[in-house]
């Protein structure tokens, strides 16, 4: 829906978005089994009555709420509860403009169905786009409430209000339980009548904008909550991987499975035969239980024919990727405005730097898992997932069915941050099931989870700028390069560049940026070594995450280089102006608003302060990740760097968000701090390479994320604004990284151009 | 072979081989999945139980090691602890995976140190990875809850 149905093609992927967009939206509100069924509904069918089309169905699963007789509202919630309470948050916009008792409000997550059309959580998207549809679903079943209150009542029902699930004329009263349980609610909204139905303004809300407790709290705090690791049916088996040396073109020569028969609870080990080659040459080892199959799996010798990368390393990554830089003919022009080579050719002076990224792994604490079993010719796939639309296409040429036959049953995950965006890990749950004609739940091993990850690719990058001789920027190009994980995993969402070629919008964004810098050239290429080397996966922010390293710390070289203060320097280029000025409903204020948060992260981080020695603040900015869904932000960190040793001390970070109207600004905050502390902490503390194909590091004796203790002050500060809510999970992970790049060079004057930023790299630099 | 403890007060008795992790045999055959696998190696401490009433990483503990000893998971902490509160009015998770780890490690550290101070925080929890990275909140909760034993002790 919304944002991603922009980017599809349609012919690509079967579905006829484009007239589904343009059909005009009814919204249903009828009598459907023990309560009242309010719902969008589907378009192209016919029915008698509001109740017969939710009878039958026939309404969009996306967003559609019930009323029991006993007064509790039901709030279907479609997105992937991942850490974020989305479902909290999608809730309070419905229960604010129908008038709701919050303390009757429950969530119910949705299963994966065919007529979902898509159901993806990912890009920060859900509240941006559902706050519309969500808002009119509420106030429709406000007014039908109130007509049939009223009723009831034997008032008029202009004479009644609704609030806090009752509708109140002088001093009668009634509850929406009763009207539910007492009258005949039959009503259909029609496209016009939505669009002109008296939406709240921002002063007269409620429940957005106040605190709340998320209501999926309680059930994490007492392990009730079910995440998919903990399915189960009755008769499964388990499963545990034997994944292969190389993440494409593997081929099982040869198992010998003899010692494993010793271990007590082995069944035997399946080698897959996979028609959708999502897992080539992978083997799995099926046991009675979990510990029996991993026991079995240290037993089984597999004798690969690895694929060709098999020697691949991070530095012939990186190698390649320069090169491709390099070739002016490789890549996408996603920003090419005329007198680039003018504006470079005729500079006073010229800045050009490059930039490294390394691999980053998800490392979401659940490994991935999933349960698969056929069930009255249904197949069913227990499992979190964040994108349910893109697996179940795979699924289905994997066990040769039609999607029809697929079902994905929803649980919480155990984080995404992307990593579940990409349902691979279903297919070999599903493969060894067929297999075997019963169930199976598959899980990962920790390492198992790190060699089949979908990482954040390494990246190049190089930026130059042009200048005159009064220092003024008239030029700018920005070259990157990485694997694509939409290319490799969802090509239908390629748009077309300027030149022609089609490229990954989420592996460039956040480069798009709303500084006016004269002509602007910006080029994303495929880095296809990469891409033939492991699954590059959305690692949350995407692209912005590496592309913003490069395009921040860059600033900061430029404001050097002009000798002026690096928050002055930025300022001075977001003028709101031309493509900057900023438009309605998404961008108000353009580059303005950037400038806003970047003047107020000023202020709040005492910078121009003095400090002590080897301490400095650096900062670094953000419009997060698409110019049509900018979230501003701005970020000041403070560090310490031990000379003796180089290590890097993070003692304060600061960050600004305007992301207009902000929901549920308790999940808004814990939301900014898990994602400055998540670009922290890939800046200094995580990071793996490449090695003979696979990565390095799997498991956390080497891998080391963030802990209590590494954990700085920190400032969070949301600017008051009730302009259109844009997304909050991803924008602040962009600017940690340059921030602190920058801060490194404020303390101790060295420049650090590759992430992570490791002790011996700042003690190199020191000692150069 | 079977193996007898306690857990959470009552008496148990699992028939696997004796190497099988505690984690698995709580989650798998005993039927409790509060203890959640993460790292296999005590290293993200979701797996946290306790053992006689100290905080033990079940996934590296051979269920054989706990015989005829007391094994307290998630599901077994009164719903009235301060911590329970604490965690709700902090509003510390986020994906919720490492929390209830997090909690039995924090009930320890507050019968160690009733009034801990940031240091001391940082050094017990920092065994437990939170990648959600709710760490700010996890330490208010714990701070939270210290406070409230400390009332409820001088108020008792």
């Amino acid at each position: 829906m919304g944002k991603l149905s922009r980017f599809i093609d349609s012919s690509k992927t079967g579905k006829d978005t484009e007239s589904r967009q343009l059909t005009r939206r009814q919204f249903l509100v009828g009598a459907a089994g023990a309560g009242l069924t309010l719902a969008f509904a589907r378009p192209g069918m016919a029915f008698a009555s509001p109740g017969d089309a939710i009878a039958a169905g026939a309404y969009e699963p996306t967003i559609w709420y019930q009323i029991q007789r006993d007064g509790r509202i039901v709030i279907n919630i479609a997105e992937a509860e991942m850490g974020q309470h989305i479902g909290t948050a999608l809730a309070r916009i419905v229960a604010d403009e129908l008038e709701a008792d919050w303390s009757l409000v429950e969530l119910n997550y949705v299963d994966s169905d065919p007529k979902w059309d898509l159901m993806v959580t990912g890009g920060s998207w859900s509240v941006w786009q559902d706050f519309t549809p969500m808002s009119h679903a509420g106030a429709a079943g406000r007014i039908a409430l109130i007509e049939e209150g009223a009723r009831l009542m034997g008032v008029s029902s202009s004479r009644c209000q609704a609030r806090n699930s009752q509708v109140i004329a002088g001093n009668k009263s009634i509850s929406y339980g009763e009207i539910v349980s007492r009258g005949h609610i039959s009503r259909t909204f029609s496209d016009d009548e939505l669009k002109k139905l008296p939406v709240k303004k921002p002063s007269e809300r409620r429940l957005i904008g106040h605190e709340a407790e998320a209501l999926d709290i309680p059930d994490k705090i007492s392990g009730a909550s079910v995440y998919g690791i903990d399915a189960s049916i009755e008769n499964m088996v388990y499963a545990r991987p034997l994944v292969p040396p190389t993440r494409h073109g593997a081929s099982v020569k040869q198992v010998d499975d003899s010692k494993a028969k010793q271990v007590d609870g082995y069944i035997r080990t399946l080698v897959l035969d996979d028609p959708s080659d999502t897992v080539p040459g992978w083997a799995v080892v099926i046991a009675n239980s979990f510990h029996a199959a991993n026991r079995a799996a240290s037993q089984v010798k597999v004798d690969w024919q690895p694929g060709k990368t098999s020697d691949v390393s991070e530095q012939q990554i990186l190698d390649h990727g320069e090169k491709l830089i390099g070739d002016a003919t490789k890549g996408a022009l996603v920003v090419d405005e005329p007198g680039v080579d003018d504006a470079f050719s005729h500079a006073d002076s010229v800045l050009e730097q490059d930039y490294v990224t390394h691999s980053v792994l998800h490392f979401q604490m659940e490994p991935v898992n999933a349960l698969a079993f056929e069930k009255d010719g249904t197949w069913e796939i227990h499992t979190g997932n964040q994108w349910q639309s893109l697996a179940i296409p795979v699924l289905a040429k994997a066990l040769d069915v039609d999607q029809s036959k697929i079902v994905m049953r929803t649980y919480m995950l155990g984080g995404g941050f992307g990593r579940r965006l990409n349902g691979d890990y279903t297919v070999p749950a599903a493969l060894a099931a067929k297999a075997l004609g019963r169930p199976v739940k598959l899980v990962f091993t920790r390492e198992d989870d790190a060699r089949f990850d979908s990482i954040r690719s390494p990246s190049n990058q190089k930026v130059r700028m042009a200048f005159d001789a009064e220092g003024q920027v008239i030029g700018m190009e920005h070259h990157a390069t990485a694997g694509w994980p939409t290319q490799v995993m969802a090509p239908f969402f390629m748009p077309k560049a300027k030149n022609g070629e089609k490229y990954d919008p989420f592996a460039i964004q956040g480069a798009a940026h709303w500084y006016s810098v004269g002509a602007h050239r910006l080029r994303a290429i495929s880095n296809d070594l990469a891409n033939a080397t492991f699954r590059p996966g959305w690692l949350r922010s995407v692209g912005s995450g590496w592309v913003n390293f490069a395009l921040e710390s860059f600033m900061d070289e430029a404001a050097h280089k002009l000798g002026k203060d690096p928050i002055d320097f930025r300022l001075g280029l977001l003028k709101a102006e031309g493509k900057n000025a900023g438009s309605a409903p998404n961008a108000v204020g353009g580059a303005s608003r950037q400038a806003n948060v970047l003047r107020r992260v000023k202020e709040l981080s005492g910078w121009g302060t003095n400090q002590p020695s080897d301490t400095g603040l650096g900062v670094a900015t953000s419009y997060g990740q698409e110019r049509d869904m900018p979230t501003w932000t701005a970020c000041v960190t403070k560090v310490r760097v031990d000379r003796e040793t180089g290590r890097v001390h993070l003692l304060r970070l600061s960050v600004v968000t305007d992301a207009g109207t902000i929901v549920h600004p308790d999940g808004a905050w814990a939301q900014v701090q898990g994602a400055s502390l998540w670009g922290a902490s890939m800046a200094l503390h995580e990071g793996t390479q490449i090695a003979a194909g696979q990565v390095k590091d799997t498991n956390l004796n080497t891998y080391t994320p963030m802990r209590m203790g590494d954990v700085p002050v920190i400032d969070v500060e949301f600017i008051d604004s009730s302009e259109t809510s844009m997304g909050l999970g991803e924008p602040a992970t962009t600017v940690a990284g340059p921030a602190i790049a920058n801060a490194i060079f404020n303390a101790v004057g060295v420049r650090l151009r590759s992430l992570p930023i490791r002790a011996e790299d700042v003690h190199k630099a020191l000692n150069t | 072979m079977d193996i007898q403890f306690e857990l959470n007060g009552k008496s148990v008795q699992v028939d696997v081989p004796e190497d099988t992790p505690l984690l698995w045999a709580i989650r798998d055959h005993l039927g409790l999945t509060g203890t959640k696998f993460g790292c296999g190696i005590g290293m993200c401490g979701a797996c946290t139980v306790h053992v006689n009433g100290r905080a033990t990483r079940s996934c590296i503990t051979p269920v054989s090691a706990v015989a005829n000893s007391a094994v307290t998971t998630i599901e077994g902490i009164d719903p009235s602890h301060p911590l329970q509160a604490a965690w709700i009015k902090a509003q510390a998770p986020q994906c919720g995976y490492c929390q209830p780890g997090q909690i039995m490690q924090a009930v320890n550290l507050l019968e160690d140190f009733p009034d801990p101070s940031d240091e001391q925080i940082n050094a017990v929890m920092s065994g437990n990875l939170c990648r959600c990275m709710a760490y700010i909140r996890i330490k208010e909760a714990i701070k939270l809850a210290a406070g409230e034993m400390q009332k409820e002790k001088a108020d008792g």
